[in-house]
């Protein structure tokens, strides 16, 4: 896929020797390719990889050679680590909805994953990464589900792995990942809880519950499926389903109370219950237990009253304390050290410090490793530990440690060390903004990056040999490296184009970094406190990051900061948070839990003396809260006031409500800031027929350039451009889940403009046949959105623009010349203007994961349309492509105002991946970010992966490229005034010679 | 090359006498009696006569010189037409030097009839002539610029670029947040 979107630099070097005809034609050529040469790549772009947070490690360090561990995370990502430096040796993301519920190696060279709620087992090559082969269980979802691998027990060279989970047992073959035997154990509500295989028998044991109060013991062959043996048992207080193996014939569960353990034991058909009292180990004991997954022969840990106890089963009713533990900590499984020894870690969390300690089997009461390292405090707690052993040269046992930290960032410990580090909690991006960099100012040295004088010479004169092509293979790659390294994109001030910044993005874990748009590398990072778990928000999660204060004209000292919001649990009327960061530094500024929740957010166009933007938070109850709270922007906001609406488009009512705000009645000054919500207009979809499918606005902070579009003929068209326009799409619902499970008749789609101030409805438009999913994007006075046509089979793609019909009659031009029109007065929607829109639909091959536009600083550059394919790559599709004016045979004027005859499907030039051949895994979401040069746009991605490059929709039409060779322009011009004085020289001479003739 | 003669020719000395006359007709003196300033009065007629055909000579050279623009236009005509109506660098080319030409011989009207210049010639009706088509070129030249696009003649030019009109309303909202 690589080469066939990048272009040999030769190519370059002949166009570059064609004239200026050619130069010309290109220009005005109908696709303009913005591709990139081959070296080119990482000049202005930046692709970083992640897996996400980790859920299961396996090590596989037994053999000789690459150490690696394979890991599976809440990304869906299966990925082997190198373990010496944490770069990823392959990696591979599944579906969104893809869950791995485990992972696991089998015959020492098959990575197995059990994903979608147990029912989709695969098994990848260990070395690559290549898919050996998937098979499909049948297997009913409600169920929890587990992978076991039989380890040594072959039949013939087989292993067999075992899935289960409710009632069923799956045994299927290693090698081919065909289904040896299923055993559907035919007992209603069977909760199977573990399998295990005593030492060297041919039989397997399964245990588990049936119903709350049956426990049962099975025998299986493993070469069969045979049930060998079967015993149950009736426990009379219930369980309540958590339970723990302790030995190979004592499980230890929960009774249903959760005030109790239970021991059970089980040998030959006799299960014997024991109850047992908590009371003589913990003597003040109340409350509820919770028992924790140690998987450890013969130990329990339990939790009472927020402190863990480590426990030894001596017998089925005899327990032996062994340690309290506080929070934080975390437990690691067990490590076989030797056939009758184990290890498991413990990691303890003491202010910034993390001890960790080693316990084996023989001896409880100590470790035999302890070692105390000191972390970084932005990096939270720690929240799961895998441990993996090596033999030292003095034969004793040394322990590796992989951490995932609570910003869901990986670490890996050795000898009170930390080897290397991933900042995973980027894979899970939710929300970013951005911010300037500071000016440079006079004094501050930025150290190191200014190149002397020579050097710079050096470095042009290098760029001249290239260009003229007299370079030497080593000049070439000297060449392609200082291009590589060139530090003047990696300084941390302003530039002049406005290629610099800071990208401020939060993390799920609720981490806010900075990253630099140079190289992606992370400025600074704050793991927020009000994000984090604590007795007054218990479960915290982040929301949304909006630009707080950018100082451009008052308060110029003052840093800018961002806003990041959250909320304190999942329901709609959980209480919100709010921090303020600065966007230079990452320190907070203010964070503070508010007393309402949070259901809108609403940046107003408004900024107090400060430059704090005004935010408009809405709560579950509608009402608006205006942020920050001062006089001063209660001042600003009353003049706005009147002026100021909102909408809520409810999903599941199908409904879209407007609303304008109006002052409580009674004025509390506790209550100032709050407003109450009035309802002006709703619009409710037939419930039978339609149903919201998506909705889209305009960027609030998007600039149009002009309100005027010069069509044909220089005929003008006024466009509608309004911020207050909304995309709705809606589906029918019985068409609204997968494209196939509704047939074409059923299938309609209505798209609807709407304005969200009167309520008015603009436009709407029926596609016949056509279902979700839609995805939209507004940008000026258009629309663009993408659906499935069931009747062509299809992906189509319909633009819709609007036009604003009264004033067209704005067409006089003495009275334009003279100013006298008013076209640029402030139009209130209230007037209610006419409006035209005109409409096309195109055919196109791709299925879409998200859709953007580009931006630009003045809005004059042309749009570009950034396509996230399916195949995780952004595609740029000029906005020329979907005009609703394009025929199949354009006029001749039509075609110099550059409209393309018309095509029945979007062409998808290859040259036009902004991606080249890089994949962003689990691709969702773009963003454009204006530059302060008018022809460029950065564009970030996120998904599982960053991918961060900047692009030119219509060229850089106002700069030179990099390539452009300062030394060649120098030396001409040397060249030319050398040549003036001379022959000036020349004929000063002969003029002399002909006076003396 | 112009400043180098100025510089030679910065002074000079004659050494010969007659120095008010040039110096290929003062080698020889005059003869003896001949009174340069006497009058003959049959030359006196010849020269008259010669005078008039000067003057009508001059009058149908500045006739001539009225109509040039006119060749001029035709051929100006003929290559706009050859250069078609898109804007390329050839179009652009003709139509300005179509615009220069006859602006530069508005300019130097009062020069280009300067030779002709008589008290008998009526040089005013040829340079009145010479003038018109001179306008005419003009706006033939202006005319092309307008077909090329080039001129703000159209509503278009004087609002392409009129910024979006401001709305009174701010309206946010959306779906809720979750």
């Amino acid at each position: 896929m690589g080469s066939s979107h990048l272009r040999p630099r030769t190519a370059m070097a002949i166009r570059a020797r064609l004239g200026f005809v050619i130069l010309l034609s290109l220009f005005f050529s109908a696709t303009l390719s913005t591709a990139l040469y081959e070296d080119q790549v990482g000049l202005a772009d930046w692709h970083h990889k992640y897996i996400g947070k980790v859920k299961h490690a396996v090590f596989h360090t037994q053999k000789t050679g690459r150490k690696r561990v394979v890991v599976s995370t809440e990304e869906n990502v299966v990925a082997s680590l190198d373990l010496r430096t944490g770069f990823i040796f392959w990696r591979n993301v599944l579906g969104k909805n893809d869950h791995i519920d485990q992972v696991d190696i089998a015959l020492g060279k098959y990575v197995v994953t059990l994903s979608s709620g147990g029912s989709i087992l695969r098994a990848w090559n260990l070395p690559d990464g290549q898919m050996i082969w998937e098979s499909t269980l049948p297997v009913s979802t409600l169920s929890k589900s587990s992978l076991y691998v039989l380890a040594n027990m072959n039949v013939g060279k087989d292993n067999l792995i075992l899935v289960f989970g409710g009632s069923s047992i799956h045994a299927l073959s290693s090698m081919d990942g065909q289904i040896v035997w299923r055993k559907e154990l035919s007992i209603d509500s069977l909760e199977i809880q573990q399998i295990f295989q005593p030492h060297d028998s041919d039989i397997i044991n399964a245990v588990g519950f049936v119903g709350s109060s049956e426990f049962v013991v099975y025998q299986i062959s493993y070469r069969t499926g045979e049930v060998m043996q079967q015993s149950k048992a009736s426990f009379e207080s219930g369980f309540c389903g958590e339970a723990s193996l302790v030995f190979d014939n004592l499980v230890v569960a929960l009774d249903a109370s959760k005030s109790s353990l239970v021991s059970i034991s089980f040998k030959n058909e006799v299960i014997n219950f024991h109850q047992i009292n908590l009371s003589d180990l913990v003597p003040d004991f109340s409350g509820k237990v919770t028992l924790l997954p140690l998987k450890f022969n013969g130990m329990l840990a339990i939790e009472i009253a927020s402190s863990i106890l480590l426990l030894r089963v001596k017998g089925a009713n005899e327990l032996e304390f062994v340690e309290k533990i506080s929070h934080p900590f975390a437990f690691s499984d067990a490590l076989p050290l030797s056939k009758e020894q184990q290890a498991f870690a413990i990691l303890q969390h003491d202010e910034s410090k993390i001890h960790f300690k080693v316990k084996s089997d023989n001896d409880l009461r100590n470790e035999i490793l302890k070692e105390t390292i000191q972390m970084d405090s932005q990096r939270g707690n720690i929240e799961k530990v895998f441990i993996n052993n090596y033999i030292r040269t003095d034969r004793t046992h040394g322990f590796r440690f992989l951490v995932v930290m609570e910003d869901h960032s990986l670490l890996l410990i050795q000898q009170g060390e930390i080897v290397w580090s991933r900042e995973d909690g980027l894979a899970s991006i939710v929300d970013s903004t951005t911010s300037e960099l500071p000016v440079e100012k006079e004094g501050v040295s930025v150290a190191e990056v200014e190149h002397n004088l020579f050097e710079w010479l050096k470095g042009h004169l290098l760029k001249l040999k290239g260009t003229l092509m007299l370079a030497s293979p080593d000049e070439v790659a000297a060449i392609q490296a200082i291009r590589l390294k060139s530090s003047e994109k990696n300084k941390m001030t302003r530039d002049h184009n406005g290629f610099r910044k800071l990208i401020i993005v939060l993390t799920r874990a609720g981490k806010v970094l900075a990253l630099h748009t140079g190289d992606g590398r992370v400025v600074w990072s704050v793991l927020l406190p009000a994000l984090r778990r604590s007795e007054t928000c218990g479960n915290p999660f982040a929301l949304r990051v909006y630009q707080w204060q950018v100082p451009h004209h008052h308060a110029m000292h003052e840093n800018p900061s961002v806003l990041v919001v959250g909320r304190c649990g999942h329901g709609f009327d959980a209480p919100g948070i709010f921090s303020i960061v600065d966007s230079y530094t990452g320190k907070v500024q203010n964070s503070l839990i508010l007393e309402h929740s949070v259901s809108h957010i609403m940046p107003l166009p408004l900024t107090d003396s400060t430059e704090q933007r005004l935010h408009l938070i809405i709560d579950a109850k509608l009402q608006a809260h205006l942020y920050p709270k001062n006089s001063d922007s209660l001042k600003h906001f009353f003049n706005e006031m009147p002026n100021i609406y909102w909408y809520s488009v409810e999903v599941e009512k199908n409904k879209i409500k407007g609303y304008s705000l109006e002052s409580k009645a009674e004025l509390d000054t506790a209550e100032e800031y709050v407003f109450q919500a009035k309802e002006l207009w709703s619009i409710i979809f037939p419930s039978e027929s339609e149903k919201i499918a998506v909705t889209a606005t305009r960027k609030m902070n998007e600039i149009v350039h002009t309100q005027a579009k010069v069509v044909a003929d220089q005929d003008v068209m006024y466009k509608y451009v309004s911020k207050n326009i909304l995309f709705v799409a809606t589906v029918a619902p019985k068409a609204a889940g997968e494209i196939g499970s509704a047939t074409p008749e059923e299938a309609l789609l209505y798209a609807y403009l709407i304005d969200t101030v009167s309520g008015r409805i603009l436009h709407r438009v029926c596609h016949q046949g056509a279902q979700g999913p839609v995805h939209a994007v507004v940008s000026e006075n258009w629309v663009v959105y993408h659906y499935f046509n069931l009747r062509a089979h299809r992906y189509e793609m319909s633009v819709i623009e609007i036009y604003d019909q009264s004033r067209a009659d704005n067409k006089d031009v003495w009275k334009l010349v003279l100013g006298k029109h008013n076209l640029t007065a402030p139009v209130s929607l209230y007037s209610r203007p006419d409006v035209m829109v005109k409409s096309q639909s195109y055919f196109f091959t791709h299925s879409v994961k998200s859709m953007a536009v580009t931006a630009t600083a003045k809005g004059i550059t042309s749009k570009q349309l950034l396509i996230g394919t399916i195949g995780d790559q952004v595609l740029a599709l000029d906005k020329r492509f979907l005009d609703p004016r394009r025929s199949v045979n354009p006029t001749q004027s039509e075609k110099e105002e550059g409209i393309i005859p018309l095509t029945d499907s979007l062409p998808i030039v290859p040259q036009s991946y902004i991606t080249h051949s890089l994949q962003v895994e689990g691709l969702r979401s773009m963003v454009t970010i204006p530059a302060k040069l008018e022809s460029t746009t950065l564009v970030f991605s996120y998904g599982v992966d960053l991918f961060f490059t900047r692009i030119a929709p219509s060229r850089t039409y106002d700069s030179l490229t990099e390539d452009f060779s300062y030394a060649l322009l120098l030396i001409t011009i040397v060249v030319l005034v050398a040549a003036i004085f001379v022959t000036w020289a020349l004929s000063e001479k002969k003029e002399l010679k002909e006076k003396w003739r | 090359m112009e400043k180098g003669k100025g510089l030679a020719r910065r002074w000079a000395v004659e050494f010969a006498e007659n120095s008010s006359y040039s110096s290929s007709t003062s080698d020889v003196p005059d003869p003896i009696g001949f009174n340069r300033s006497a009058s003959d009065p049959d030359d006196a007629n010849a020269s008259r006569q010669k005078k008039d055909a000067e003057s009508a000579w001059k009058s149908q050279k500045a006739w001539e010189v009225a109509q040039a623009p006119f060749k001029n236009l035709l051929m100006m005509g003929f290559m706009m037409w050859m250069a078609g109506s898109t804007v390329h660098l050839f179009s652009i080319g003709i139509t300005f030097s179509a615009l220069w030409q006859p602006i530069s011989a508005l300019q130097g009207v009062g020069k280009v009839f300067e030779p002709y210049k008589d008290s008998k010639v009526d040089i005013l009706a040829p340079k009145l002539l010479f003038i018109a088509l001179n306008l005419a070129a003009l706006a033939l030249g202006v005319w092309k610029l307008n077909t090329l696009g080039l001129l703000p003649s159209h509503a278009s030019d004087w609002v392409s670029s009129l910024p979006p009109a401001p709305e009174v309303e701010y309206s946010g909202g959306g779906l809720p947040i979750h």
